[in-house]
């Protein structure tokens, strides 16, 4: 699982209001390499929220990227390819997402997330 | 030259999961024929809802490599087992997306809502009773309860509110399914709607429907009614193009029971 998609995902628990975003249990993480596409990150910038991304890229053992950004730092080569790195390449292989109001653990096993609730959370 | 869809010997198997056949190829054979528009729409975000084998995402991952729209894909199965062959699909063409084993897109509602540019669906559409629905295993591949329409009705405001402004949804029905009824509320919803591809086979006649967001014909709409025009424009004219897609289908199928 890339960082982007943890970027999109939120415990889907019946009556959970702060579901977003799930924290992670890093077990193993892997590195793979992906085209650098300036157009393609400049499109996500604003789709991505900063502060998670940081958060996860962190949890993944990565700390490079700032706390925060903005559009500005577009323009800057080594920024982009950072958001790269961190956004396309880091894969959360093994672990978890924990959702963070109510702690439920989202296993991931080899790099696919399991979203699927129990009757009694739907 | 390497393939422009999935090919078959590298699909991957399980006994609990739904192989490629004809609906599968008749919605791969959509997005071929549809590939030049594909290829200009330069979507960023793709996603499947029920990718089972893995045969039609690869496939879709593969006719937009040609254009390098370096696009993101996601795709999501309830069945773990779907996702983990299309995962073993993918790789074996070399190919990647993003697989979450969730139920059609719960936990990607909230954040991924407005940016989907093109989603792909071929829904468990086989009218069953309604409690072979949602059942483990490979029966979630075909089981669409009464009509078939089970699953393909909460499919659909599930992509209205994930599909972008210039979304596209490409969806497998059945005659049983009463597409033109689909198309009619999906149209209420500002989407238009065409048949990209109709296959009759021996069991079944499959229609890939092709939905986006009409902004153009919104503005005709609200133009009709600032000037209080009565010509056709707007939906009169949208209603007669479904009409003639799906002759004697409308109100001459409603009732038929299947089988």
């Amino acid at each position: 699982m890339r960082l982007l998609t943890h970027n999109m995902l939120s415990s889907n628990i019946k009556g959970v209001t702060n579901g977003f975003p799930l924290q992670i249990e890093a077990v193993k993480v892997v590195e793979k390499q992906v085209d650098f596409n300036p157009d393609f990150l400049k499109n996500m910038f604003s789709k991505v929220d900063w502060t998670a991304l940081a958060a996860a890229s962190k949890a993944l053992g990565y700390a490079d990227l700032p706390e925060a950004a903005g559009a500005d730092m577009l323009d800057s080569d080594d920024f982009l390819r950072r958001f790269h790195h961190a956004l396309l390449q880091l894969h959360l292989e093994e672990g978890a997402l924990v959702c963070p109001e109510t702690g439920r653990r989202f296993p991931v096993s080899k790099g696919i997330p399991n979203m699927l609730l129990h009757e009694d959370e739907v | 030259m390497p393939s422009k869809i999935a090919q078959i010997r590298l699909v991957s198997s399980h006994p609990e999961v739904y192989e490629p056949c004809d609906d599968s190829f008749a919605l791969v054979d959509a997005l071929l024929a549809d590939q030049t528009n594909l290829l200009m729409h330069n979507p960023k975000l793709c996603m499947e809802v029920g990718c089972g084998s893995g045969y039609v995402i690869t496939s879709l991952a593969l006719v937009l490599r040609q254009g390098a729209c370096g696009a993101y894909y996601i795709a999501t199965d309830i069945n773990p087992h779907a996702v983990r062959v299309t995962s073993e699909t993918l790789e074996a063409h070399g190919v990647h997306a993003e697989l979450i084993t969730t139920d059609i897109a719960s936990g990607l509602e909230e954040r991924l809502a407005g940016l989907v540019d093109v989603m792909v669906v071929n829904p468990p559409y086989v009218p069953t009773p309604e409690e072979e629905v949602g059942r483990d295993g490979i029966a979630s591949a075909w089981a669409g309860g009464e009509n078939g329409r089970c699953v393909i009705d909460k499919i659909l405001p599930v992509a209205d509110k994930l599909l972008s402004d210039r979304g596209w949804l490409y969806m497998v029905t059945l005659t049983a399914n009463n597409p033109s009824e689909i198309c009619l509320q999906m149209r209420d919803k500002g989407y238009a709607s065409r048949i990209v591809v109709q296959r009759s086979t021996e069991e079944e006649n499959l229609h890939v429907i092709k939905f986006w967001r009409d902004c153009d014909d919104n503005h005709d709409i609200l133009q009709a009614n600032e000037v209080g025009a009565v010509n056709k424009t707007g939906p009169a004219r949208i209603f007669e193009s479904l009409l003639s897609q799906f002759p004697g289908l409308l109100f001459g199928r409603n009732n038929s029971s299947s089988t």
